[in-house]
Formats: structure tokens, C-alpha cells, sequence
């Protein structure tokens, strides 16, 4: 074990090298819907801030935030160019359903696949709804779990005050 | 010297650059006699306790994590072996996009799971985490290879190994995955209209042969194939597995081989989705000891295609995969009548309508010492025609939804469902007459302003087999727990973003028991302020029967006080 120990610290010290942009992005791979590999750590929305949303179709408080989301989302769009990921922790048993199921919902975000739960981890997200708001940089600026009715406007607001 | 100082500089960027982050979660339960719903002892058990808490570090391209759980002692309903504190789960990655290591505990799926997947699912106490090396390597862009070599989770059982052991047969895990995307492969795909990509498995498991009586496999094997295939609006998945004989205390110690095969085809576009899918298992439990029962130390995973109900009487009888065996077949359409228009209004109408049905497969005898036998231990178990459906159906829904934002203040969601249940199989009440029921839920908001707004439901389950005065023998009466019909109401009060206030009340008023005519009555306060939630419950929970992800566990009746605190960091 303490061999070990020492070979870890070892590894991590040559790599501590490579410092890098510090962003709250882990570097996990998922898909899209499309089955594009999308690695996490390059999410950007050209230095607008933007939103990865955690959710499930088997999950009522999750479609009812993004049935609301989807409602404003061109307004948010239109004035302050963010951009919202809805990552679903759907499993095998309910992916192939996730995109006629976004589609017949109408709603116009970037759907990511986490189907066992990789980014869910990563992210610490325990249950879903589970909303991140990252700044240009992708950094978490704000996050929230759970939704109430009308909660879209304070995730709003606080898009609002990074914006640049 | 200089190098001390190199090292030094690395350590302070390994610290600054580095970041932490983590989550909390607490569980906790007061039980309380309730002569009313039947708990007259509580067999010492007054608090039950379930926590966890784990750390990430990511500098880069390494992270690294671990996660200490407690259950102190585990709530009820959970496995009594949970029992105990610990450090769980622990790993390390490097990952630099062509090449990636894990050490530790690993979760990962091949496909859609039918021959491996190992995950965590805290809701149910479940972790079959493979404690062990993982490898993938990305050679070329669309190309992705994985290899798994270790040993799962079972609960808190230590990983020695075998010599050192006295009561542990789990085996070793290895698998291989490949995975060929042709779009992202082949330059000129690269914005085809037409989506290919190929995947293929092969994972063994090499367990010890501890048995008495039979002569189990040392060295079993799994291999599987998948193809996704999407052109335009359509899109089209399939997987078949296949498992070479595996005698184990699940499928009674048969020596037949296991299969199965997931197929889904689908249609989108904007405001319509319809999707079918298709499933038949045959014996494709595998588990890496051969002696596990319920989800013990399951390699694979096992999808049930029906849909999951997020109402409480709708999902009170939620389908759980049978390992053994089953057709399943399942249709959904969604539908957004366009704003706008006469049915669509204002904000549009939504539209959703399921069906879905699983059976037996049809299992034929098998000769064996000059006796034809099905199932029988120790036999080569029995023959299936892979095209037959048998007569005995396990479930079946057909439900329909409708979404409609009326206007800015009102917001109203209803749901009908048709639902057969065999109860006998699914949660094995030997001799139970199978649940066939209506089911319907009114689920209204009203936002009285921008902050605050009420929410109730009305539910309710009308049983069409178990009547009130239902001829029961006085030794089957506890099979008819729960039984019958159901009334529920919820009233919700919430002051967006932080308060929520909850009173429900369910009620067995159908019941052809008149003394489990109860009502299961309970208060809910919930407080969230960003990442962090706390909920604080009172009252009676009824028996059930909580899934995630079609893993199902049992929850007994309860009644007592329920905190939970969760966070994320």
C-alpha cells in the first residue's frame, strides 16, 4: 500500500506539470444525442455563460423545470446567449426513448446521454434536478437542486450578474 | 536541492490548480410503534441511519475520489449486510484522451449492460462496484477500446484473496469492449445523414467451484453485439447477448445457455416522438457468485422497458426485470399539439400515450435419464422457441397523459392507467391473485404569485379482482396488505426558491381486509438553499416498493420521523 502510495504521488507530480485553464469541468466523455462523443472538459459557449442541467425522464420535478425552461429559453437566449446542456441520467433501459421523448416535448436544448451515470459522479449530483450555472471561463458560478414552480427566474437572475 | 524544489513547485500547482469537490447525503429514520398499520415491534430497531460522503480531486487529467459510507444501521428495507462503516469506494484516473487508467473501484457498461455494467444507485442500497484495473484506449477518433480485470462489491465482504476466505465465492470479472463509430471514423460520414456505429463484448467470469452436488463452470462466458443504425428522423438500435451455461441459485443450477436480445426503432421530430422496443431474455442472470441471490454481485444488467411512474399509486406497482426469462414489448408516442392552435392554446399541449406488456418466454421439456423434465436442478434446465410468447403474462400498462399550461397561473397534468400485475411472480405473494386495476391522478398548480404557489393531487387505484368481503383464508391475509382500492390526496404550498410544505394522505379505503383499511397520513417540510436540501417527514409509509432504474427494492410499513440532508460541493 505505501509503495503505492508513493508511485501515486510520483505520477501525479510529472503531471503536475501540465497545469492547465482551471475550469469546474470534469473531464468525462459522454454522448449526444446524435451519439457524438462530447468530452465535458471542452463544453464552451464562446465565453457566454451557459447551463448543464441533470435530468431523467422518470424524473416529474425535471420535466416540469425544463417544460418551464423551454419556455424561456429563446428570451434568455436572444439577451444574453447562454446556453443550456440538459444531461440525461436516463439508463439503457430508458435511452433509446430519450430522443422521442425531448422531441415530443418540443424542447430545444443540447441533450447529453450520462447513461451510467459517469458525469452524475463527477459532478456530485445525488438526485436530480440538479442545474449548474458555469461562467464563460466554465466555471460553477451557482448551483441548485430540486425545482419550485417560477425557481427558472432566480437561476435568471444569476445569469444575469455574470453576464458581461 | 533542485530537485526538491521542482518537486515542491509541482506540489504547490498540484494543490492550487487542483480542484475539490464532493457531496453529503444523510438518511435518517425514528420508528415508532403503530398498532394501526400492524408494527407492534420494532425488534430493537428505533433509528436507522444511511450516510455518505465522497470527495473528488481533479488536477487535469488526473482525478481521484473516494466514498465513506455508514449505515448505522441501515434503514429498513435496506439488506441487513449493509450493516457497517467504512471507505466504500475509492479510485484513481489518469485520462488524457487517448489512453485512460482507472485503479480502484470501477463503474463502466458495455452497450446497453446485457453482459456488463457495474453502478451505484444510493436509493436502493445498491453497488456492485468491480473493485480492480479498467483501460480504454481512443486510437483514432471514433474508435474507442475498454478492458475491465477485478472483483465486485458485496456489500462490506474484505477482498482477499481466495485461500483467505471462508463463506466468499466471488469470482474475478474481466471484460473487453470495442466500440466503432463509423460517422466519426470516416472523414466522409463525418455529416451523413446516415449513422452507423458497431460495438461488440466479450466478459468472463472465473469463479470456484464450491458446490457439493454439482459441478459448476470455473470459467463462464458472455459475449454480445450491438449495432445503432440512425437515418434522418429514424434511428434504430439492437443488442443480443449470449452467456454460455451457468448453473447458479437463480435459475435453479440448470446447465442451459442464456440469451437476449434489445431492439428499439424510433421517429422524431419537433413536437413528435414515437418509439417501440422490443426485448426477449432467456436465463441471463449472471452474477460473479454463482450462490447470489436478488441483485448479489450482478455483472450484468438487464433493462425492463415499461414505463416508470412517478405518481405514488402509480408506481405503487412498478415492474421489476424476472432474470429468468421474458418478452417484453413497449410503445410510446409523445405529441405537442402546436401553440397556437385550437387544442394546442397559448403554450401548447402535451400529449402522451404508453403501452407496454411483458410475458413469459415459453420453456419446453428437456429429456434427462430417460424422464422429459423442465427446470428440474442439475438437468440442461429446458428447450425455448425464441419466436413463442407464453400465455402467462407478467404486467402489462397502457396509459395516457395530457400537459396543459392553461394559462400563466395554471398548470394541470392527468394521467390514466391500465394495469395488470402478477403479483405472484413479481413480488412472489405465492397464490395472490394478480393486481388489474384503473389508476387515474389529477395534478394541479395554481402560482398565486411569482413566488409562491400551491400544487395538489388527487389519485386514485381501483382494484377490478379484490373487492371488499373477498373470500380470504385467515392464513393468506397478509397477502392482502395493500390490496384493493386506494384513494390519495396531496396539498403542496411552496415559496420558490426555498420552502416547501407538504401534507398527503393515502388511504386503502378498498381493502378486502377491513382492518387494513389505513390511512397513510404524512407531513413534509423541505428546505433547499442552492446544492443543499434538507426534508424533514412524519407520518406512516406505506409497504412498497421503491425502483430505480428497474432495480427494485421492498420497503416495509413504517411509521416514524424521516430527515434527509444532502449536498453537493
Amino acid at each position: 500500500m505505501k509503495r503505492l502510495i508513493v508511485l501515486m504521488a510520483a505520477v501525479l507530480f510529472a503531471f503536475g506539470l501540465q497545469a492547465q485553464q482551471k475550469s469546474d469541468l470534469p473531464g468525462v466523455t459522454i454522448k449526444n444525442l446524435q451519439g457524438k462523443d462530447v468530452n465535458i472538459a471542452k463544453l464552451t459557449n464562446d465565453g457566454k455563460p451557459f447551463v448543464v442541467t441533470f435530468w431523467a425522464t422518470w424524473c416529474g420535478p425535471c420535466i416540469k423545470e425544463h417544460n418551464a425552461l423551454n419556455e424561456v429559453y429563446p428570451d434568455w437566449q436572444a439577451e444574453t446567449g447562454v446556453k443550456i446542456y440538459a444531461v440525461s441520467i436516463d439508463d439503457s433501459r430508458t435511452t433509446a426513448k430519450v430522443k422521442p421523448f425531448v422531441e415530443g416535448k418540443g424542447w430545444d436544448f443540447d441533450i447529453l446521454l450520462d447513461v451510467n451515470g459517469d458525469l452524475k459522479r463527477a459532478m456530485n449530483v445525488n438526485n436530480p434536478p440538479h442545474t449548474f450555472l458555469f461562467d464563460g471561463n466554465g466555471k460553477i458560478v451557482y448551483q441548485h437542486t430540486g425545482y419550485f414552480e417560477g425557481g427558472e427566474e432566480d437561476l435568471y437572475e444569476e445569469i444575469l450578474k455574470i453576464k458581461k | 536541492m533542485l530537485l526538491l524544489g521542482t518537486l515542491s513547485l509541482h506540489a504547490q500547482s498540484f494543490v492550487d490548480q487542483a480542484q475539490v469537490s464532493g457531496s453529503f447525503q444523510t438518511d435518517a429514520q425514528y420508528y415508532r410503534l403503530d398498532q394501526g398499520i400492524g408494527i407492534t415491534d420494532l425488534n430493537g430497531k428505533k433509528l436507522g441511519i444511511n450516510g455518505f460522503g465522497k470527495i473528488n480531486y481533479t488536477y487535469g487529467d488526473f482525478s481521484a475520489g473516494m466514498r465513506f459510507e455508514a449505515f448505522l444501521p441501515e434503514l429498513n428495507g435496506f439488506r441487513r449486510e449493509l450493516n457497517g462503516v467504512g471507505l466504500a469506494n475509492f479510485f484513481a484516473t489518469y485520462d488524457n484522451g487517448f489512453v485512460g487508467v482507472t485503479v480502484g473501484d470501477i463503474y463502466d457498461q458495455f452497450g446497453s449492460g446485457l453482459v456488463f455494467r457495474t453502478y451505484e444507485e444510493w436509493s436502493l442500497g445498491m453497488d456492485n462496484a468491480l473493485r480492480g484495473v479498467r483501460t480504454v484506449i481512443r486510437p483514432a477518433q471514433g474508435l474507442t477500446f475498454k478492458g475491465v480485470y477485478g472483483r465486485q462489491r458485496y456489500f462490506w465482504a474484505p477482498y482477499l484473496e481466495r485461500e483467505f476466505e471462508i463463506d466468499d465465492y466471488r469470482g474475478i470479472v474481466r471484460g473487453i469492449d470495442g466500440e466503432w463509430d463509423l460517422n466519426q471514423s470516416i472523414p466522409a460520414m463525418h455529416n451523413a445523414e446516415f449513422k452507423m456505429s458497431l460495438g461488440g463484448s466479450f466478459v468472463s467470469k472465473k469463479q470456484y467451484d464450491m458446490s457439493l452436488f454439482y459441478y459448476i463452470p470455473e470459467n463462464v462466458g458472455a459475449a454480445a453485439g450491438r449495432v445503432n443504425l440512425a437515418y434522418g428522423r429514424f434511428a434504430f438500435t439492437t443488442e443480443y447477448a449470449y452467456k454460455i451455461n451457468d448453473p447458479s441459485a437463480i435459475n435453479n443450477y440448470i446447465y442451459k445457455e442464456g440469451q437476449a436480445l434489445m431492439s428499439s426503432l424510433s421517429y422524431s421530430q419537433k413536437g413528435l416522438g414515437v418509439v417501440l422496443q422490443v426485448k426477449r431474455t432467456d436465463n441471463m442472470s449472471f452474477k460473479s457468485m454463482y450462490t447470489g441471490l436478488q441483485n448479489d454481485l450482478d455483472i450484468n444488467f438487464i433493462p425492463p422497458i415499461n414505463y416508470t411512474h412517478t405518481h405514488s399509486l402509480p408506481s405503487m406497482y412498478t415492474y421489476s426485470t424476472q432474470p429468468n426469462g421474458e418478452m417484453a414489448a413497449q410503445f410510446q408516442v409523445n405529441y405537442t399539439i402546436p401553440k397556437g392552435t385550437a387544442l394546442g392554446g397559448k403554450y401548447g399541449t402535451k400529449l402522451a400515450f404508453n403501452m407496454s406488456q411483458v410475458n413469459d418466454i415459453v420453456r419446453d421439456s428437456v429429456l434427462d435419464h430417460g424422464q422429459m423434465v423442465i427446470n428440474k436442478k442439475g438437468t440442461l434446465g429446458y428447450t425455448s422457441n425464441f419466436f413463442s410468447v407464453s400465455d402467462h403474462r407478467f404486467f402489462r400498462d397502457i396509459n395516457f397523459e395530457i400537459d396543459k399550461k392553461i394559462d400563466k397561473d395554471w398548470h394541470v397534468t392527468a394521467q390514466y392507467i391500465n394495469l395488470y400485475y402478477d403479483i405472484e411472480t413479481i413480488e412472489g405473494h405465492a397464490g395472490a391473485p394478480a393486481v388489474e386495476a384503473n389508476i387515474g391522478f389529477l395534478d394541479v398548480t395554481y402560482k398565486i404569485n411569482k413566488r409562491q404557489s400551491l400544487r395538489f393531487e388527487l389519485q386514485g387505484l381501483w382494484e377490478k379482482e379484490v373487492k371488499k368481503g373477498y373470500a380470504y383464508d385467515e392464513s393468506e391475509k397478509k397477502d392482502y396488505q395493500k390490496r384493493g382500492d386506494w384513494a390519495f390526496g396531496l396539498l403542496e404550498y411552496t415559496i420558490t426558491p426555498h420552502w416547501s410544505f407538504s401534507i398527503a394522505d393515502k388511504w386503502n379505503y378498498g381493502n378486502p381486509v377491513p382492518e387494513f383499511r389505513d390511512h397513510y397520513f404524512t407531513g413534509t417540510v423541505s428546505y433547499i438553499h442552492d446544492a443543499t436540501r434538507i426534508m424533514l417527514s412524519g407520518g406512516r409509509q406505506s409497504e412498497g416498493v421503491v425502483c430505480v432504474g428497474g432495480v427494485c427494492r421492498t420497503v416495509p410499513a413504517s411509521s416514524g420521523v424521516t430527515l434527509t440532508v444532502s449536498t453537493s460541493f
